[in-house]
């Protein structure tokens, strides 16, 4: 059992108020709040070590090369993969989907196919448009039920010799549901297709075994997982990322320079152009190493309870409807309240302290699938309580006071 | 009466509410009671798509004035409207060009009028003042 109190005091910014109330924080698949020990090593790194990676001769150099490549084995670690440098750093989610989705342009050819889910936030639908647009192949889409799962029947009758990649994300941002992604990645490889999993969704909740999955791509980003904004991770198995071109040019990426031909660096630096966020991926390696003190066990035990209790008290609430009721869901719960806008909701419920995100989640084809403008999602971290829970369901049973 | 006389108008009102509460209630009586805008007018090509709630707005000449109307999906963002209708509807195209928007600040909305809300409402003015430019050349 976690004491909660304590991992609390960790957090500093769950100490304040908001418009006079204390700090509610239900948003944290947006982003996760960060603990001291991570706002503080970015400190350290910019009073002790700063100084330009892989490059230069000199002692704090070194220093903060090494720190940067320790950060990059607790990552490899942390998701069991084989080599570091099967581990690149990028900027978050959106970048690892876009560097692969780019890669494949070489590959693909017209009459070729690219299987997504109606499940994807849409940094996981666009790139692949835009591939598709690029190559002339032809993207495919895995329909979803009323309980906003996957119908696997469906994926399996979409895989043919002409699926060239599969891209699915490991939990749903907009609903929480967990996809069956080791039945996925296995379905895929059957017909010979590579597969990606965005698991910026489920970094915060469970630690992916990227050897036992066998997937081919998982990339996530650090922010959602207590660590810096503008951190992420690109996990690619090397046979795939020697076979993909570099996606950026310039410095650090490049063995030889001249006029007539360049040669590419060996990996991880062939994808990491430039100099990269250094204080990030290090201090991504902080919130890693604090994340797995916590325990991920814990972390899931607390989850798993607030939303059983979240749900249950919602449900209290007359004409609330929860979107996504799969069994195999994470801490998210996604909701409207009939007759009732929830920006309206969104909006009020600001006010007396509760942030949760309001809109389409960037993930338009999941709400128009459910003929609806957007939800409202109270998304729950392990640093939150069933306190918190009853602040949100009285704060939503005041709105629709006012608003009915 | 005058866009800047609308808006003290508007601001003395506001300034008879004690909390944050009893002014959303009072957005939320406004939005209830917007006149409604025409069907024939609620169509993609006046709606403005904002990433929380959507927002129709149709502008007319009637003489040398301009008559909106408009309405949200949203309760708040329509009470909202409600204001800036009865602030900028009826007015003439310069004195809408001319408009100053710092009566939004001091009724303690600024909030649901930065870009970043994404609820339409700031492209609402932005069109509002396209209408008046459009308008205005048109003579």
């Amino acid at each position: 059992m976690l004491d909660i109190q304590k991992i609390r005091a960790d957090f500093p910014i769950l100490q304040q108020k908001v418009n006079g109330k204390p700090l509610v924080y239900f948003d944290n698949g947006a982003t996760s709040q960060k603990p001291q020990v991570v706002i503080d090593a970015i400190s350290k790194y910019y009073q002790e070590i700063n100084a330009n990676i892989h490059r230069g001769v000199h002692t704090l150099s070194q220093l903060a090369t090494d720190a940067y490549e320790i950060a990059r084995g607790k990552i490899q670690n942390h998701i069991n993969a084989k080599h570091a440098h099967e581990v690149l750093f990028t900027s978050g989610t959106t970048f690892g989907i876009n560097l692969v989705a780019n890669g494949f342009a070489s590959i693909l050819k017209p009459g070729d196919e690219v299987i997504v889910s109606h499940l994807e936030h849409h940094s996981n639908i666009v790139p692949w448009q835009m591939l598709c647009e690029k190559t002339g192949a032809t993207l495919k889409v895995i329909p979803m039920n009323e309980k906003g799962e996957l119908v696997m029947a469906e994926y399996d009758k979409l895989l043919s010799d002409k699926t060239k990649i599969v891209t699915v994300n490991h939990i749903s941002n907009a609903l929480g549901t967990i996809n069956p992604i080791k039945y996925m990645i296995d379905k895929a490889h059957e017909v010979g297709a590579a597969i990606l999993i965005d698991g910026a969704q489920s970094v915060p909740h469970l630690k992916p075994d990227v050897r036992a999955l066998d997937c081919d791509f998982y990339a996530f980003s650090g922010h959602k997982m207590c660590g810096p904004t503008g951190t992420g991770i690109l996990y690619g198995k090397e046979a795939w990322l020697n076979k993909l071109p570099p996606y950026q040019g310039g410095g650090e990426m490049i063995k030889e320079v001249s006029f007539e031909k360049t040669t590419y660096a060996e990996l991880p630096h062939k994808f990491e152009a430039g100099t990269p966020h250094i204080a990030g991926g290090i201090v991504l390696g902080t919130a890693i190493d604090y994340l797995n003190e916590v325990g991920f066990e814990n972390i899931q035990q607390q989850e798993l309870e607030l939303l059983a209790y979240a749900t249950e008290r919602l449900s209290e609430i007359e004409g609330l409807r929860i979107y996504g009721n799969s069994e195999a869901k994470t801490s998210v719960i996604s909701f409207n309240i009939e007759g009732i806008h929830p920006y309206d909701i969104g909006s009020i419920i600001d006010k007396l302290g509760i942030a949760v995100r309001t809109g389409h989640h960037c993930a338009q084809p999941i709400m128009n699938f459910f003929g609806i403008p957007g939800t409202i999602r109270a998304s729950f971290s392990f640093y939150n309580t069933k306190e918190e829970i009853d602040a949100l369901v009285d704060a939503v049973k005041k709105a629709q006071l006012m608003l009915s | 009466m005058k866009i800047k006389d609308i808006q003290e108008e508007i601001v003395d009102e506001f300034s008879m509410f004690d909390d944050w509460m009893q002014r959303y209630e009072y957005i939320i009586e406004l939005g209830k009671n917007l006149p409604l805008i025409k069907e024939e007018f609620k169509v993609d090509e006046n709606l403005i798509k904002g990433c929380q709630s959507k927002v129709w707005l149709q502008g007319e000449q009637n003489e040398d004035k301009i008559i909106f109307t408009a309405d949200s999906d949203a309760i708040l963002t329509k009470g909202i409207i409600a204001i800036l209708i009865r602030v900028f509807s009826n007015q003439t195209p310069k004195d809408i060009i001319d408009a100053d928007m710092g009566f939004i600040d001091e009724i303690g909305l600024k909030e649901h009028l930065s870009p970043t809300r994404a609820n339409g409402l700031v492209s609402m003015i932005k069109n509002i003042k396209m209408y008046a430019l459009a308008f205005n050349t048109r003579g």
